[in-house]
């Protein structure tokens, strides 16, 4: 990324507030076009909460959310969606009673996508769906409504893809498959938040991360460099994950 | 062919037929009538219920404003019936807009709101502070435009739109995106679908259809108490023709209309004294073996049902 590149998503001094508890807490970080961020830290950290507040789903309680520079905090989801915001569920929400291709012909009539998305026949082949195409979403395996959660994502024409745990659960080989399916969208331009626990995969595919502790971020860098800084080990290496 | 096409061929027109010739062979016009209305009043909940989940116990309460809705039209303006109808429609979907906070609850608490608000339009029309509008609690007596045959052609008219809206429904990307904000809302602003105005158009459509058959019912029988044209049976009998036969679908509301209220009928007529008890039984034994419905029973089997 060429650091002069001005980035579609800037996030600042964000709170986002439950009751009395800081979920959000002052989180900062910035990604750009082309870009795959990750987004790493202990459960409970606040990764989700961000996806959902840039998405839509909350109202910032302060600080700014902005894309391309105009202030999108409280801005409806539907709203983001046509402006080139989406994303996937840490637990799949498709519709369960709707077809798988039903799922996504909502999406394409809906999203609004401003560059035209792929058409259904390679969206369901690209993503493996093809067998399973006129089957109710209830009945796909939960690999499967993963891979349905994101199709219904780009249906819509992302500019800007926050992607919740999409790689929990998937084997070793489909891992490998999904990190250069997110590799090859990056390249056409998306801009990618990667919020993963393995390791492993967010060194493969992120050129930075941001490493979060109780709703503020800690480190921002190279995953590389991150595994070195004191204060990172302690909170989020030093236990399950120290070598 | 076109699957709205074939819906409209082989569902809408041979139903609108044979309840266009049927009062030519069977004298109980009354009855007949009453079809018509249950069969517009399911579909009107079927749009409401069964493509956004808000189920409508007081769906009556749209009925009774059409009905009303007319009566002051013939009463004090001696509008034409035909326009009385299309007011009582209105009056249905005003009512509805004023009603649209209610689309903020979901589940028991919306179904419990919406039947007490349906009360509440009731005992405002009864009231007898508005003797001068309404007739109060005294009933309103429309001799003057009373014509049961006209009053059956505009009901089937207007189950014929009724009908037409939910093939639409069925066929559209609008009564997809509808289906997709019942089974999940957040999914569904996810892609990229207006959840708010989705809700607020389907509540409007429920609520024109409810507010005309109440006015081709105020015409048809032109003489009524509040509580005759706001009875809860009306919001009850709707439901749960519609859950019997299966909502989301063209088909599902008309079978439960045509097998329910037909038995309904029949053991009226015949066994009076066992009424109550196998209409319950009939019920309960739906609820507890087929919760989705009569068509469940072949889309169990991957049949696919319109
Ligand atoms: N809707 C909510 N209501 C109350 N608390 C919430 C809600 N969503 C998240 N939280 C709390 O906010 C904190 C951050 O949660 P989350 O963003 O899901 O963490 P992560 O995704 O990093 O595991 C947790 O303590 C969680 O319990
Ligand atoms: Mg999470």
């Amino acid at each position: 990324m060429s650091p002069d590149s001005a980035p579609i998503l800037e996030v600042t001094t964000l709170v986002k507030r439950f009751g009395g508890f800081h979920a959000l807490d002052g989180l900062s970080f910035h990604v750009t076009s082309g870009e795959i961020l990750g987004l790493v830290g202990p459960n409970g950290s606040g990764k989700t909460t961000a996806i959902n507040v840039i998405s839509g789903l909350y109202a910032p309680d302060g600080g700014e959310v902005a894309l391309d520079g105009h202030s999108i905090g409280g801005v409806a989801s539907h709203k983001l969606v046509h402006r080139g915001i989406n994303r996937t569920f840490q637990i799949p929400k498709p519709f369960l009673s709707l077809t798988v291709r039903q799922n996504i012909e909502v999406a394409l009539a809906h999203g609004r996508a401003g560059v035209a998305p792929p058409a259904m026949a390679a969206l369901l082949e690209e993503y493996r769906l093809t067998e399973v195409a006129d089957r109710p979403a209830a009945d796909l395996n939960s690999a499967q409504q993963k891979m349905l959660d994101l199709v219904r994502a780009l249906a819509t024409g992302p500019r800007l893809l926050l992607l919740d745990e999409l790689a929990a659960g998937l084997n070793p080989a489909e891992l490998d498959w999904i990190a250069e399916k997110i590799k090859a969208l990056a390249s056409t331009g998306m801009a990618i938040i990667v919020v993963e626990h393995l390791m492993g995969f967010i060194e493969h595919i992120t050129d930075r991360v941001i490493v979060l502790n109780a709703g503020k971020e800690i480190f921002e860098g190279t995953l590389a460099v991150a595994v070195k800084v004191p204060q990172v080990i302690e909170v989020f290496l030093g236990g399950e994950h120290a070598a | 062919m076109p699957s709205i096409l074939r819906h409209l061929l082989f569902i809408v027109v041979p139903l609108i037929a044979v309840f266009a010739v049927l009062p030519g062979v069977y004298q109980n016009h009354l009855l007949l009538f009453n079809f018509v209305i249950f069969l517009t009043l399911a579909q009107g909940v079927n749009i409401i219920y069964g493509f956004t989940g808000y189920l409508p116990f007081g769906y009556v309460g749209f009925f009774g404003a059409g009905a009303y809705g007319f009566a002051i039209m013939v009463m004090h303006y001696q509008s034409p019936a035909i326009i009385a109808v299309l007011v009582g429609g209105l009056v249905g979907v005003a009512l509805g807009l004023l009603l649209t906070p209610l689309l903020r609850l979901s589940g028991a608490y919306f179904a419990i709101a919406n039947l007490a608000a349906s009360l509440a339009v009731l005992h405002f029309v009864a009231n007898p502070a508005l003797e001068n509008i309404t007739r109060g609690p005294y009933g309103v007596s429309l001799t003057g435009t009373f014509n049961p045959n006209d009053a059956y052609a505009a009901a089937l008219v207007v189950l014929t739109l009724t009908l037409a809206a939910v093939v639409y429904l069925k066929n559209s990307s609008f009564g997809l995106a509808l289906q997709a904000v019942r089974e999940d809302a957040v999914s569904a602003s996810m892609a990229g679908v207006s959840v708010v105005k989705m809700r607020v158009i389907a509540w409007l459509a429920s609520a024109l259809v409810a507010g005309l058959a109440g006015g081709v019912y105020a015409w048809y029988v032109s003489v009524f108490y509040p509580d005759n044209v706001f009875s809860g049976d009306f919001s009850i009998f709707a439901i749960v023709f519609a859950l019997f036969g299966g909502v989301a679908t063209i088909t599902g509301p008309i079978v439960g209309v045509i097998i329910l209220y037909g038995v309904y009928n029949l053991i009226g007529f015949t066994t009076p004294q066992y009424f109550q008890l196998i209409y319950g039984l009939l019920i309960m034994g739906l609820v507890l073996f087929l919760p989705a419905g009569l068509v469940s029973l072949a889309t169990r089997r991957g049949w696919h049902v319109p």
